[in-house]
């Protein structure tokens, strides 16, 4: 067996009462693609750390083609050949492409002033981004790039230093599926130019596809190992949560109380400053779970926003419950009984450095005051319910948000919304970030939704949600809805031929 | 709810190394060690007069730090606070010197101290100009309206007697005073005068930050200023009606102003266009930030902001105290506060230290 080009042996951290790896181990070797999952929490992200030089361990050894090295800076890391994505880019949008490329390194000509060298930049650029397939003009400002192009650049940049070991932290949680095809692709080639891809994915259809070797984390431990023949879902599934969860089973009776009853929301034509054609129609009955489906710049972020008074709408009218509605801002809209999960949680769906309680109370707060002065005690109740029945897992309510794993974040949201009581519920990606677990309480959780009567009207880039959960879909492509299709009809095919741009 | 709820169970750790309380405690600990050293090494410090003269100050800086610190907790800033500080005080003086009632003359200082505030909010949100850069424009103009007013000539302008007699312009800006008017006492009693030993404009802060306190900390509108200070998208999706409040919140800096310019005039009975209000937009902030509200937004306390108010005109008096001279005040003040920012910030990191070796 050849040397392993990277080598970590019982690494240890602590993190105050946390112990965060107790004796890790992980084993790269050149021109393979390791996948390390685990659910949030497990260990991938420290260890992930570990190997960038950003968290010297506690305990326990790396090496680097046999030989222990120290890593006690990311700058140490990168002279080794390790190189690190981060699921949020490290690009600045106001720079050209090739400026970020050479961000901090820049070729120079040399002389006592040390002028950058565009040329000689813009041709190793273009040499760079031919690598990851990339054909762009590297002068473009970086922000005209969509998340999947930006995604390449990083890599490409990271390839610019020579990384032999390249670690991608979710790497696809905001490409849309073609990007995400595309990405796959480039991390095959990189294979094949011998570089080791260590992949981290809550997405383990993508792992499936592109994994040659799986590594699991549980609880800060190793949880096990397959080989690419072992490589499937369920086995991922069972050695990420050490049990068997069956994450896409619908509930026995057909969900909904209210399928034949007039709609929650009808939306006709609505449209919004960038809206073309004919702009987004649809309808969500009571107790039905509506799926909206498409490429990412689609515009279904933008319509669940129009729909909900965040953005200006321009034309269109809207109707809940049989009923024409004017929605000008986002109270119109809590009136109406409509309550809207945003997509960026981190951004638009929490205020990380408030607590769990802060953070829920906030668009509950007109039923928590007497003459306007806060009802302390009677937020801290609502807090401890919302921990209790989503089972968000904390030490207690007065926890920073920012603190909690993606999917524990994702619950505080949900039930920040869900104690308003919505009729109607827009999920916008609702799982994205959040591990197996917390997924299958998501669903779990809108299928109690849909029986109990509340209509769901879910945004998903996950074609398997989409395909599991919905009763119907909607498909929409540059700005205005395409098709709809219902349970009989649905399909992967069939939502990807609407969703760029084929007419039903 | 932290101490029941925090997960090591040590209430008296998880206490004191929450970052509020962190702040407050530094500040406080600056504010004790100020003063001790004040009457340590002056005899003449130790007086009540002394004591009332730094109240006053307190009390009159004070209620431009409430303002400014409800821009801050807003992510915002307001450099226009001297200014709006200069403008009012010279508009009160010109009411009084014409003769009007001082009850009215305020009410309309105050009002048109509120519409600049509102005035700012607008340029703010609607047209979506940088509050640095709006209130920096605001700076200039205001305070080359109060020198434009103190040209104008009232008494020609207004009297039908006395109209074409002379040029309306004076030559040059002036002093605006009481124009030597006697029937003010009761009036300009709430600046110079006390009550149980505390001058007025202690206990009109007093009130104000009380009042401050309980809207800032106990009301769904302390609410909805935190989180839009925090997140403004955050805030606006979850349904704040983001704009609104950050326009109440340069409402309510101007209007403190506006008070504050009133009150700088009845303390001499005469304020000057060119130095009424200089720095006070300074003061201001660096009280708020003192006491802990952070320039991030977001943040802030009202106990932290009455102690951070304390910082400077302890600071002011000690230096004369010191017998440092007045040339030199600006430099040992700037000095000082570097001085406990660098403290404040090793303890910091020291106590982050200790938690995450715990």
């Amino acid at each position: 067996m050849q040397t392993p080009l990277l080598e970590v042996e019982r690494i240890s951290k602590r993190y105050g009462g946390a112990q965060a790896l107790s004796s890790v181990g992980l084993r790269l070797y050149p021109s393979e693609v390791v996948a390390l999952i685990g659910e949030n929490g497990a260990g991938k992200s420290t260890l992930m750390k570990v190997l960038g030089g950003i968290v010297t361990p506690d305990e326990g050894e790396i090496r680097i083609d046999g030989t222990p090295v120290r890593l006690n800076s990311p700058a140490q890391a990168m002279e080794r050949g390790i190189s690190l994505i981060h699921q949020e880019l490290n690009l600045a949008d106001n720079l050209s492409i090739e400026a970020n490329l050479f961000l901090g390194r820049e070729l120079r000509w040399g002389g006592p002033l040390g002028l950058a060298s565009g040329r000689a930049m813009e041709a190793k650029s273009r040499e760079l981004l031919a690598r990851v397939g990339l054909d762009v003009d590297p002068r473009d400002r970086l922000s005209n790039l969509t998340p999947g192009h930006k995604q390449l650049v990083e890599i490409a940049r990271s390839l610019s230093m020579h990384a032999r070991v390249l670690i991608m932290d979710e790497p696809t949680s905001s490409l849309a599926q073609k990007e995400t095809d595309r990405l796959l692709e480039v991390i095959r080639e990189l294979r094949q130019q011998g570089v080791c891809v260590v992949y981290i994915s809550h997405r383990l259809r993508e792992v499936e596809a592109v994994a040659d070797r799986v590594v699991g984390l549980r609880d800060g431990k190793n949880a096990g190992e397959l080989s690419k023949a072992e490589i499937n879902y369920q086995a991922m599934v069972q050695m990420m949560v050490g049990r068997d969860v069956q994450l896409h089973q619908r509930p026995s009776q057909a969900a909904g109380t209210g399928r034949d009853q007039p709609p929650v929301l009808r939306v006709e034509k609505l449209k919004h400053a960038q809206s073309k054609g004919e702009g987004v129609s649809l309808e969500v009955r009571p107790g039905e779970i509506v799926g909206m489906a498409g490429l990412v710049g689609a515009g279904r972020s933008e319509f669940a926003e129009t729909l909900f008074g965040i953005r200006p709408r321009v034309s269109g009218q809207v109707y809940i419950q049989g009923q024409p509605k004017l929605i000008r801002k986002p109270t119109d809209a809590m009136a109406l009984g409509l309550a809207l999960v945003p997509e960026d949680r981190r951004h638009h769906g929490l205020i990380l450095a408030d607590s769990i309680g802060g953070n829920i109370a906030l668009p509950n707060l007109d039923t928590h005051h007497i003459a306007k002065l806060l009802q302390f005690g009677k937020i801290r109740h609502t807090a401890q319910n919302g921990v209790k029945s989503l089972r968000i897992r904390t030490t207690g309510i007065a926890k920073p948000v920012g603190l909690l794993s993606g999917g524990n974040q994702q619950k505080v949201v949900l039930y920040k919304w869900l104690h308003r009581q919505p009729k109607l519920l827009i999920l916008d990606e609702p799982t994205r970030g959040v591990d197996v677990g917390a997924k299958k309480e998501i669903y779990d959780l809108m299928h109690d939704l849909t029986a109990r009567g509340v209509g769901i009207l879910m945004i998903s880039s996950d074609l398997e949600e989409v395909l599991h959960l919905s009763d119907r879909v909607v498909v929409m492509h540059e700005n205005q809805t395409t098709g709809e299709l219902t349970r009989e009809q649905l399909s992967e095919e069939a939502i990807m031929r609407l969703a760029t741009g084929a007419q039903s | 709810m932290s101490k029941s709820e925090s997960s090591d169970g040590n209430l008296f750790r998880s206490f004191f190394s929450n970052p509020t309380v962190g702040r407050i405690l530094g500040v406080s600990l600056l504010v004790l060690i100020l003063y001790g050293l004040m009457v340590g090494i002056e005899a003449n410090a130790r007086t009540l007069e002394n004591h009332q003269n730094i109240a006053r100050r307190i009390g009159e800086w004070g209620i431009l730090t409430l303002g400014a610190a409800f821009v801050i907790i807003t992510g915002g800033i307001d450099l226009s606070i001297g200014s709006v500080v200069c403008l009012s005080a010279v508009s009160f003086g010109i009411l009084l010197e014409n003769g009007a009632n001082p009850l009215v003359a305020s009410l309309i200082v105050l009002t048109v101290a509120g519409m600049i505030g509102l005035f700012h909010g607008f340029l703010i949100t609607r047209l979506n100009l940088q509050p640095f850069v709006v209130t920096l424009c605001g700076l200039f103009i205001y305070r080359g309206l109060a020198q434009f007013l103190s040209l104008v000539d009232f008494k020609r302008l207004l009297d039908p007697a006395l109209r074409g007699t002379g040029r309306i312009l004076r030559d040059s800006s002036r002093d605006v005073g009481v124009g030597g008017r006697t029937d003010l006492g009761w009036f300009f009693w709430l600046q110079k005068g006390d009550f149980l030993g505390i001058p007025m404009p202690m206990w009109i802060f007093a009130i104000l930050a009380l009042i401050a306190a309980i809207f800032l900390h106990a009301s769904i509108y302390g609410r909805y200023l935190f989180a839009l200070g925090h997140n403004e998208q955050a805030a606006r999706y979850a349904g704040v009606n983001t704009n609104r409040y950050k326009v109440l919140a340069y409402f309510l800096c101007s209007l403190m102003a506006g008070l504050g310019g009133i009150l700088f005039l009845m303390k001499i009975n005469s304020a000057s266009p060119s130095n009424a209000g200089n720095w006070f937009e300074l003061y201001a902030i660096t009280g708020a930030v003192l006491g802990g509200t952070s320039l991030r937004g977001g943040e802030g306390t009202i106990i932290g902001i009455i102690l951070g108010t304390a910082v400077l005109p302890l600071l002011k008096t000690l230096v004369i105290f010191a017998g440092i001279p007045s040339d030199m005040e600006f430099s040992a003040i700037g000095l000082a506060l570097l001085l406990g920012t660098l403290a404040d910030e090793l303890l910091r990191r020291h106590s982050e230290k200790a938690r995450k070796g715990a």
